[in-house]
């Protein structure tokens, strides 16, 4: 939107004005993010800039808040960093240990929530589907229900079937928490998914199950992909639900970080906050490249 | 020629029906064959439909189940609930009634129920709890006439408001729950009203929280627009590395979203600082921005903002720049051109973006908790607190009930105005 020969000098400000405002907006949502990083080197335990940070003094910058992250909950968090203290923190250390619970339950959540909604998305895709719009809108409803209303369902639920404090309980609550997500993207790219390819491949003789990884799956993979990522984002940042059913056990990340927000909030928060900035990082550059790739397999943009 | 075409099988009399290779009608055929796709489309979808509906539609439906169902009183008090049962509403307790009482109470002191039956009637009546834990304690010494010794025991037994609590309770199934969650109650006459005015915290909750919601969507909108016509505008290899930056915050930890806001803006916190390091405020004189409303506001219009920027985007993408060029070539100034000719074609990304905010904002729990203080607290934070501080769970459900109600309504509105194949995700 290049700014037009005709314009008068008062559109003209405007132009200008208008580039600065959105300038400001995209501060506002991008300063906050950044503005943890630099403060999780701190060398004192405060959330503004030291002075000494301000003029670039290497003593005003540390680790020691990373260095928490590892010694929190260790047994001899003093002794030599030989070969047995990397084994105390692999054991002991509670922000290791909670990272550990949100992988596996992100993985397995991940897991379950990909496979059932790339399932019922390629069901849904097709123009036979029987009500449709009826189970479509139950099956995204795990998005907008307050999630405090699904966390209170669960805990009753979970208390009387005996899965409160399992880790296959807060699977099962991921799972379906994921799965609207896998629904949207799976079914976005199967939108433009040209059936006929499918019929092709059927009237070469190719049975349903081959058809589906040799000519369906490769096409929507990366929707597949961007789907199980957006599934793993719901389980890995999930809190609610972790707070009403889990046990001691099964504390994760967002659980712990939780605590510390309530309770005290140190500049060790803040280098939690840095490494799972840096993750969604790599998770949305994923999401773009999967993105592009789709759209190029499909032919909808030239890339 | 001629005998040829009345030899050729498509000119077939129309009165006979088509038939498929194997003779069978092609009516018939055909419909077999459509069943047999639509159960294979359905056979794909069931696994997930029975999985949702196990572990989510049923769980919440039991927990809604607790709003209008809970037999605490009524269990463990089968003497009283018989002689209600027996008599009209507003009755006069007479000497049978206490007989029942106490046998009642005997029997709570056996099971060690007495605490959960107080707790029930206190529900409604508070400070009831400790009658019946202290009652019950010493109910084996309880002599006819029974009046006289209850009460002998404990004055409050005489209160006529504590016995129509108990003619309520005494049914399992009850709507008082749904009266507390409006702030309305029973009268000792059995009639509805009012409950006091500083009790009254439910109906302005509600309201509190719809208006904050209204407000953050009012808010993302502001701040939404302009950077989505920005996006929309803007050659590709721009926009897509702008859009980087609204899906940043979305791909982010909503913790570490709600943790960056508090160091942004607490007392001691970098805007504060920063404000008093150039002199625009005193030390004495930082601004309470966080633990409060605002902090409420900030936070949660920050969070929602991508879910406003990417619907509005994707319907602003696909508006071709030439209308708006034609209506300035027409001579419309650039405002008019922007108000009759670009704005009414993004009416939908708008009504996409403002429900899609609202419905989110009215069920958000962890931001108003962790930043919310005591006046930005919302509804759902509310519930929060009668399932695990107050153990109240019949009215938490009652509340929760009537949330679910609110968003369900928004949602059937998005799916009728939008609809939910729409929605996309970045």
């Amino acid at each position: 939107m290049a700014l037009p020969v005709y314009a008068t000098p008062l559109e003209r400000l405007w132009y200008y004005a208008y580039r600065v405002i959105c300038g400001l907006i995209f501060l506002f949502l991008i300063a906050p993010i950044l503005v943890v990083i630099p403060l999780s080197f701190n060398a004192e335990p405060f959330f503004t800039f030291t002075e000494k940070m301000l003029s670039l003094d290497p003593e005003g910058y540390s680790l020691r808040w990373y260095d928490l992250l590892l010694t929190f909950g260790m047994q001899a968090p003093e002794a030599p960093r030989d070969w047995n203290w990397w084994r105390d923190v692999w054991n002991n250390a509670t922000w290791v240990k909670v990272a550990k619970n949100s992988l596996i339950i992100g993985f397995f959540s991940t897991i379950l929530a990909t496979v059932l909604g790339t399932l019922a998305a390629l069901g849904l895709a097709r123009s036979e589907m029987p009500w449709r719009r009826a189970i479509m809108a139950i099956l995204i409803s795990p998005m907008i229900v307050p999630i405090i209303i699904t966390a209170t369902g669960l805990f009753f639920f979970y208390s009387w079937t005996g899965l409160a404090g399992t880790y296959t309980g807060i699977i099962l609550a991921h799972a379906t928490l994921g799965i609207p997500f896998v629904i949207i993207t799976v079914t976005a790219t199967l939108i433009g998914f040209d059936q006929s390819l499918n019929r092709a491949a059927a009237s070469l003789g190719a049975s349903p199950a081959r058809t589906f990884f040799k000519v369906t799956m490769p096409l929507i993979l990366p929707g597949v992909i961007s789907g199980a990522l957006f599934a793993f984002v719901t389980s890995f940042d999930e809190v609610v639900v972790v707070l009403f059913i889990a046990g001691f056990d099964q504390q994760t990340i967002p659980r712990q970080m939780w605590n510390g927000i309530r309770e005290q909030i140190s500049p060790a928060i803040l280098s939690v906050a840095t490494i799972l900035v840096i993750v969604s990082i790599a998770l949305l550059t994923a999401v773009e490249l999967l993105r592009r790739r789709s759209e190029r397999l499909r032919g909808i943009s030239p890339g | 020629m001629a005998d040829l075409a009345s030899d050729a099988p498509f000119a077939t009399p129309a009165r006979e029906s088509l038939k498929t290779a194997d003779g069978k009608p092609l009516k018939a055929a055909l419909a077999r064959a459509q069943a047999r796709s639509r159960r294979r489309a359905l056979f794909l979808v069931l696994p997930l439909l029975v999985f949702i509906l196990v572990t989510f539609v049923f769980p919440i439906g039991q927990m809604l189940f607790r709003s209008v169902h809970n037999d605490a009183f009524s269990r463990n008090m089968p003497n009283l609930v018989a002689w209600f049962e027996a008599t009209e509403p507003g009755t006069e307790p007479d000497e049978a009634a206490y007989a029942a009482l106490a046998a009642d109470l005997k029997l709570l002191r056996e099971n060690r129920t007495a605490g959960e039956v107080g707790t029930r009637v206190n529900y409604e009546l508070s400070g009831s709890r400790s009658l019946f834990t202290s009652t019950a304690r010493r109910a084996n010494a309880l002599e006819p006439p029974f009046r006289e010794a209850i009460l002998a025991e404990n004055e409050g037994w005489a209160d006529p408001r504590l016995w129509q609590v108990m003619r309520d309770a005494s049914s399992a199934y009850t709507a008082n729950f749904y009266l507390a969650a409006v702030d309305l109650m029973h009268t000792e006459t059995g009639e509805i009203a009012r409950v006091p005015p500083d009790r009254q915290i439910y109906v302005n909750l509600f309201l509190r929280t719809f208006a904050l919601s209204a407000l953050i969507t009012v808010l993302t909108l502001i701040l939404g627009y302009p950077i989505a016509h920005l996006l929309a505008t803007l050659p590709l290899r721009y926009s897509n590395i702008l859009m980087i930056l609204v899906l940043l915050p979305f791909w982010t930890s909503l913790l570490v979203r709600t943790t960056a806001w508090i160091v942004l803006l607490q007392q001691q916190g970098v805007i504060n600082s920063t404000l008093v390091a150039t002199g625009l405020i005193a030390d004495d004189q930082r601004l309470a921005m966080i633990y409060n409303q605002t902090g409420t506001i900030i936070a949660m219009t920050h969070i929602l903002l991508p879910f406003m920027v990417l619907p509005l985007y994707s319907v602003m993408r696909p508006i071709p720049p030439s209308y708006v060029r034609a209506a300035r070539s027409l001579g419309a100034s650039s405002w008019k051109a922007f108000r009759s000719v670009y704005f009414p074609m993004t009416v939908p990304g708008i009504a996409a973006g403002g429900l899609l905010v609202f419905i989110l904002a009215v069920g958000y729990y962890i931001t108003p908790a962790l930043v919310g203080g005591a006046s930005g607290q919302l509804i759902s934070n509310l519930i929060a607190y009668h399932m695990t501080d107050s153990l109240n769970w019949s009215l938490a459900a009652a509340l929760a009930s009537i949330l679910l109600a609110a968003v369900l309504l928004l949602y059937w509105l998005y799916d009728r105005l939008i609809g939910i194949d729409n929605l996309k995700l970045g």
